[in-house]
Formats: structure tokens, C-alpha cells, sequence
């Protein structure tokens, strides 16, 4: 076996994170983590579209023609994406009205073709599975830390609880209208990126 | 009426610009802003594609998946409500129009071509591009709006990388802390390109 299933897993926590390394996903990260309930959702749709259309492409993986692939890759991801839009709609109305065309948009996310295409492809189901899980995981750490600093110093709430009281509730905190802003999420991932980096030299890009 | 879509043409650029404020087609707008003659090419390519997209996927949108949308075939189908296949054929769509995209320009504009090339397959699975076609369902935009939107949001999203190009080539030749190279340092410099941006949010139109 080529890749152990603990490596498949585990690697994309740090090693190599598919935000923070792979530049995979980006766009939907960036604009659901005003709130941690919208991050928490999209990650759970995220992690189950990743799973299962690797569990899916792995195992069709013999039958897919190469010069077709990626048409057949799209509609499966696609397919996965339909249902979990019509689950959100049926069971979290409100919070699938927030993240309004950002769940169409998992269609298009870099992470579930790139892991389909460099992954799925190659491996068996259970190595696939365990991939998919990894990375989703991987992606959701960086979602949610960024979604806990936003809403934690933008709003002064925790999962909507309040956490620092805000003057205008009769509190003390002055809430950081910056953290609301998508400017800030850029510095955040940006941060996250030197922070990693600091920890794991081994990933700072030496010509940029 | 000129005015009007002057006014949606210019929100689409500058107010709600796709890059900047919605984020959307970050992957390879971080990934192909190194040099800027490369950003020059795929920004072209993206408003060549999003202008073509988003009026067909309107079309299709009105005329085969809304509810009642059908009865151009037999009255019956008037309760017949497709909407939830419109992310299958917006992806359809897309696929198929870069295709298309690709072979016309290599047969009739081999030059065009030879400088896209690389990048049209690429603008395929670019956030940007189905963002647009969503966008314009949910604001229920017509066939005329449409195609502005798409050609605005087009030049939007082109100014936004050659923008980021310009500056990442100016910034080979400052010293940026180790850890931060690359990757970490476009994301800050996107951030306050993104803060720049912001301003034209106080335009009322």
C-alpha cells in the first residue's frame, strides 16, 4: 500500500493543510466566517460532499475514461452538492439563506476536485474515504479558527452567546467593526499562514 | 434604461467587485498573480467567459428550469418546478462554453489562443465564473442585465488580478519576513487591496 491510512488521514491537518499549503478552497473560507453557526455548517457540507465523492470517484475510479474525467468528476460532485443544498434548505432554512450561493459554490471548490482528481483517482475507496475526511478536516480547522477570532472581537459573541459584553447591550467591550470586514479575514489566514510556517520551516516558499 | 445599466455596470466593477469583495475565484486568482503579462491573459479569458455565461445561463434559467417556465412545450408542464437542477446545468454550461471558447479561438484566433490556452480549461472549475451565474438568479436579473453583469463583473474581477500582479512583481525586490513569503503575503496584500475597494462601497447608485 502506497500511502498508510494514518498518513491519508492525519496529513492534511499540518503538513499539509489544503488552505494553508495546496492554496485549495479559498473563496468559500474567506466569506462564511463572519459567524461561527454558518462556519460550522458549511464545514459539516464541506466535509460530506469531500467524503463522499472521493468514496464515489474511488470507486468508479477503473471505469472513468481519461479524457472524460473531469466531466464526470464535475456531475458526481455536482450531484452531491444538489443534495446538500436541498438538505440545508429543508432542515437549517436560515442559515442556508445566509450562506445564500456559497453552498452552490462547494461545486467549484479547488478542494473537491483537486482531492478527486490527485487522490481519488489513484487510490482505493477506504484510503479515499479516509483522505476526504482528512482534508475536510483540515479545511474546517482554518475555517473555524477564523470564523472564533472574527466573531469573537467583531461582535463580542461565541456560536451567538455573548461573550464580551458590548457597550451598545450595556457592557464594556467595543466590538472591532474590522473583524466583520472581509479585509480581516484575509489578515487572519494570512497570520495563520506565517504562524504555520514559523512552526513547520519546511514550507516557506523561497521565491515569492 | 442606459443609465440604469451604467449604474449595474459600474456596482459590478467597482462596488461589488468579485475578486475583493465577494471573494470569489480566489484560487486562481492567488495562484496565477505572479507575473503580470499571465494575469493579463487569464483576466481576459475570464471576462470573455463570464459575459457569454451568464446571459445563456439566464436563458436557460427562465426558459427551462423556473417554475412554470415549460409551458413554451404543453400547458401540462405548468406546475413542473427545476430549479434545483440549476447548479447541474450551470456547471454544464460552463464546462461546455470553455470548450466551446477553446476551439473557436484556436481555429479563428490562433495568436488569441496560443496566449489563453493554458488558462481556459482552467476558468472552468474559477468560483468566479458560476458565482456569477448564481448571483444573477438570486438578484433575478433579466437577459439584458445579465449580460452587463457578466461583462462588468468580468472587468472587475481582470482589474482586481493585473492589480495584485503589478504589486507582487514590484514586491520581489522587498524584504518580507521569512515565514511570510508567498502565499501568506498575498493574502495580506489582497486584504488591503480589499480595503481599498471598500471605499467605493459609500457609492449610492
Amino acid at each position: 500500500m502506497a500511502v498508510k491510512k494514518s498518513e491519508a488521514a492525519l496529513d492534511p491537518l499540518f503538513n499539509n493543510n489544503p488552505i494553508a499549503l495546496q492554496v485549495l478552497g479559498i473563496c468559500s473560507a474567506l466569506a462564511v466566517t463572519t459567524k461561527m453557526e454558518t462556519s460550522v455548517v458549511m464545514c459539516a457540507a464541506v466535509i460530506c460532499v469531500l467524503t463522499l465523492s472521493n468514496l464515489t470517484i474511488s470507486l468508479l475510479r477503473h471505469q472513468i475514461p481519461n479524457s472524460i474525467r473531469i466531466i464526470v468528476q464535475l456531475t458526481v460532485i455536482a450531484s452531491l452538492v444538489i443534495v446538500t443544498d436541498q438538505i440545508l434548505k429543508a432542515y437549517v432554512f436560515e442559515i442556508s439563506k445566509q450562506l445564500s450561493v456559497f453552498v452552490g459554490l462547494i461545486i467549484t471548490n479547488c478542494i473537491i476536485m483537486g482531492r478527486a482528481e490527485a487522490f481519488a483517482m489513484q487510490n482505493p475507496p477506504s484510503l479515499a474515504i479516509l483522505d476526504g475526511i482528512g482534508n475536510g478536516i483540515g479545511y474546517s480547522a482554518i475555517l473555524m479558527i477564523t470564523a472564533f477570532l472574527r466573531e469573537l472581537f467583531g461582535s463580542g459573541k461565541l456560536y451567538g452567546y455573548s461573550v464580551l459584553p458590548t457597550v451598545s447591550e450595556g457592557g464594556w467591550y467595543l466590538p472591532n467593526g474590522l473583524m466583520l470586514l472581509s479585509p480581516a479575514a484575509f489578515f487572519i489566514i494570512g497570520g495563520l499562514i506565517w504562524a504555520l510556517r514559523v512552526y513547520k520551516p519546511a514550507q516557506v516558499e523561497m521565491d515569492g | 434604461m442606459f443609465e440604469e445599466y451604467l449604474n449595474l455596470a459600474v456596482k459590478a466593477i467597482f462596488v461589488e467587485n468579485m475578486a475583493l469583495t465577494f471573494f470569489l475565484g480566489m484560487c486562481s486568482f492567488l495562484a496565477v498573480s505572479k507575473k503580470v503579462e499571465t494575469a493579463v491573459g487569464l483576466g481576459f479569458a475570464v471576462i470573455f467567459v463570464l459575459t457569454v455565461t451568464v446571459p445563456a445561463n439566464n436563458l436557460i434559467q427562465t426558459h427551462l428550469l423556473n417554475e412554470g417556465a415549460l409551458t413554451w412545450i404543453s400547458p401540462e408542464f405548468a406546475g413542473v418546478d427545476l430549479t434545483f437542477l440549476n447548479l447541474l446545468c450551470f456547471i454544464g454550461t460552463i464546462a461546455a462554453m470553455v470548450q466551446l471558447v477553446e476551439m473557436t479561438t484556436d481555429r479563428f484566433f490562433p495568436a488569441l489562443h496560443a496566449t489563453l490556452g493554458i488558462f481556459l480549461p482552467l476558468i472552468a472549475v474559477n468560483c468566479a465564473i458560476l458565482g456569477g451565474s448564481l448571483f444573477m438568479v438570486e438578484r433575478d436579473y433579466d437577459f439584458g442585465e445579465s449580460v452587463v453583469f457578466g461583462l462588468g463583473s468580468g472587468i472587475g474581477w481582470f482589474l482586481a488580478i493585473v492589480a495584485l500582479a503589478s504589486i507582487r512583481e514590484r514586491l520581489r525586490y522587498s524584504n518580507v519576513p521569512h515565514g511570510l513569503r508567498g502565499l501568506g503575503m498575498t493574502f495580506v496584500i489582497t486584504g488591503l487591496m480589499a480595503f481599498g475597494f471598500m471605499a467605493f462601497g459609500g457609492i449610492q447608485l
